[in-house]
């Protein structure tokens, strides 16, 4: 198999296994308006819980659902700072990111990197079974996950618990005077959200066959960068399960990008900046545009008064008096 | 019954902002009660509405609902007996959310939310006859985004969102004063079609004294935190705004120089 091909099979397969991560960052991101920054520590957490538990001989599915609980309680440990102790929201996470790194150092005895060797996985589960290659059977596991997951979210979001998290994220003051706590519908999607960066760490850490206690470094950017990708991609999509699957398509774009950058001759740590550069901007431009269209809008005379007859001081008292005549 | 007994609260304590925003404040609204409330700017008006519905705690004093003292319970719990529609039409509903998302929480409005649908079939007939109601031709949009509406009609559907489940007590907190004069016409009267018509027990503050005059069955007037004046029935009917300019200056001692109470006269 040619270079190219090999590079781009890998880079689809890792995309799809990190669009399980780009879907718990846009629980927070999107549905709650949090830019969650435990997400760098949790994923970390997730690969280094089922590396160990792998190692010290528990079935690797078992391990994987470790990971995802690990995951989880970071989230929850995040979510009571910022609700219970009403820490600001990047604050609380960006707390329990700095606490994780002493944790998952801890959790690996130490050492930076844990690495997997022939011990079982999940993956190996299916190259075994089937003769196909690590990353083949990678893609596989990681398509069929992305669909169990994107369901179950399509579902929650559509209960009742769902709603009200996604109400939260709208309106909150709205949300609270119908009677719901905001603090718990806050800590659900925290937890939910860290719970599937725990898995998607789990599963990275299986392919890669090693948790390395750099291996989240920049994983809230490089969620933010894919569901930008995904939205730039496909955005007249309207329906909540297909913008999902635009996040995760966006996840294996941007490793794709990164994945011909490095092929090319881009040094690997330079793409930290390229994350965060596309993020930026993207963010940048909405912003740019609008202040660009406001000074470009105006002008010494009043056109506006000039194309409509009548408006201005003497329409609004006309229409005081219209009102008055109404009876009011 | 609602009642609230030696109600205090006062602000920024300690500083040179300090406010005594209730004092020793006292209320009883009868079930069927429609009250409509005045008072100049800083007289207490919403920080009564805001303490009745547990936005924050109160310093002292005991409020009760039905008989059950609310006054240590926080917002979301109070929700379960309490309608509210704000003064910012963008405040009561969900600008992401569909129409029908938004009144299928509302309709939960005090219930414990478990794992079963949000919308559901069944209930849908419910939303589209209520939303005709309004007259805006809301019925035939359902799925759209709530953000594709105006002001007024997103006032028009926190109005139905907060009485879709029927409250103990109805809310209102100068809902008609950000909206264009036509606009908070028609919300006026869709909100006396619905408080009149359900029976309904409401607090409604207002700056508009012709209003707070021709609509509900009694009146009260703020002041520095107390209500100065308590008026309902025939009384009532018998005011003119002059009695209420009268009235306040006798009570408070000061003139009522509120620009947008001399407005709206």
């Amino acid at each position: 198999m040619s270079g190219l091909l090999l590079v781009t099979q890998g880079a689809v397969s890792q995309g799809v296994l990190w669009g399980i991560m780009v879907l718990g960052v846009y629980i927070t991101y999107k549905l709650l308006d949090i830019p969650d920054l435990t997400a760098d520590g949790s994923f970390t957490l997730g690969g280094c819980v089922c590396t160990v538990a792998i190692l010290s001989g528990i079935n690797p599915i078992l391990a994987t659902v470790m990971g995802l609980f690990a995951g989880l309680m970071a989230g929850a440990v995040t979510g009571i700072l910022h609700t219970v102790f009403e820490i600001p929201a990047i604050l609380s996470g960006i707390l329990t990111q700095i606490g994780l790194w002493s944790v998952n150092l801890r959790i690996m005895g130490g050492k930076p990197n844990n690495p997997l060797l022939q011990a079982d996985s999940t993956i190996s589960f299916v190259v075994d079974r089937t003769g196909l290659s690590q990353s083949q059977a990678a893609l596989i596991v990681g398509v069929v996950l992305v669909i169990i997951v994107i369901a179950v979210l399509y579902w929650f979001f559509g209960t009742e618990i769902g709603a009200a998290l996604r109400a939260t994220g709208d309106n909150a003051d709205m949300i609270r005077a119908l009677g719901v706590n905001i603090n718990h519908t806050k800590l659900i999607a925290l937890s939910l959200s860290n719970g599937l960066i725990g898995l998607s760490g789990a599963m990275v850490a299986q392919m890669l066959k090693h948790a390395d206690i750099n291996m989240g470094r920049g994983a809230i950017v490089i969620g933010l960068a894919a569901i930008v990708i995904g939205e730039v991609l496909m955005n007249r999509v309207k329906n909540f399960g297909l913008k999902l699957f635009s996040a995760v398509v966006g996840a294996m774009i941007y490793l794709l990008i990164r994945a011909y950058a490095i092929q090319l001759g881009l040094n690997v740590n330079d793409m930290q900046l390229i994350s965060a550069l596309l993020v930026a901007v993207a963010l940048a431009i909405p912003v740019a545009m609008r202040k660009w269209r406001e000074k470009a809008a105006y002008t010494e005379e009043d056109l506006y008064a000039a194309e409509h007859e009548g408006s201005g001081v003497k329409a609004l008292a006309e229409a005081s008096e219209d009102a008055d005549k109404e009876g009011r | 019954m609602i009642s609230l007994k030696n109600v205090s609260k006062t602000f920024n304590r300690g500083t040179i902002n300090e406010k005594r925003a209730l004092d020793n404040l006292n209320l009883v609204i009868n079930d069927g009660d429609f009250i409509t409330v005045i008072g100049g700017n800083g007289a207490g008006k919403s920080t009564m509405l805001n303490a009745i519905a547990g936005v924050f705690p109160v310093d002292c004093g005991k409020i009760e609902i039905d008989g059950v003292n609310v006054t240590r319970d926080p917002e979301h719990k109070r929700a379960k007996y309490i309608g509210r529609v704000f003064q910012d039409p963008m405040k009561g509903t969900a600008a992401g959310m569909q129409i029908e998302e938004n009144l299928s929480l509302a309709l939960r409005r005090g219930k414990t939310r478990g794992l079963g649908w949000q919308i559901r079939a069944e209930e849908r007939e419910t939303y589209k006859n209520e939303l005709s109601r309004l007259g805006l031709g809301l019925e035939d949009r359902l799925t759209d985004r709530v953000g594709l509406l105006s002001g007024g009609q997103r006032q028009a559907v926190t109005l139905l969102m907060a009485t879709l489940k029927r409250p103990e007590l109805l809310l209102l907190d100068e809902h008609t004063a950000a909206l264009d004069p036509a606009t908070a016409a028609t919300v006026l009267k869709l909100t006396r079609e619905i408080v009149e018509g359900e029976k309904l027990t409401a607090l409604m503050v207002t700056h508009n004294m012709k209003d707070a005059i021709s609509i509900g069955n009694r009146l009260i007037m703020m002041d520095r935190g107390q209500i100065i004046y308590d008026v309902s029935g025939e009384e009532k009917e018998k005011l003119t705004v002059e009695d209420l300019l009268r009235k306040f200056e006798a009570a408070s001692g000061t003139e009522f120089s509120n620009d947008r109470m001399m407005l709206s006269r």
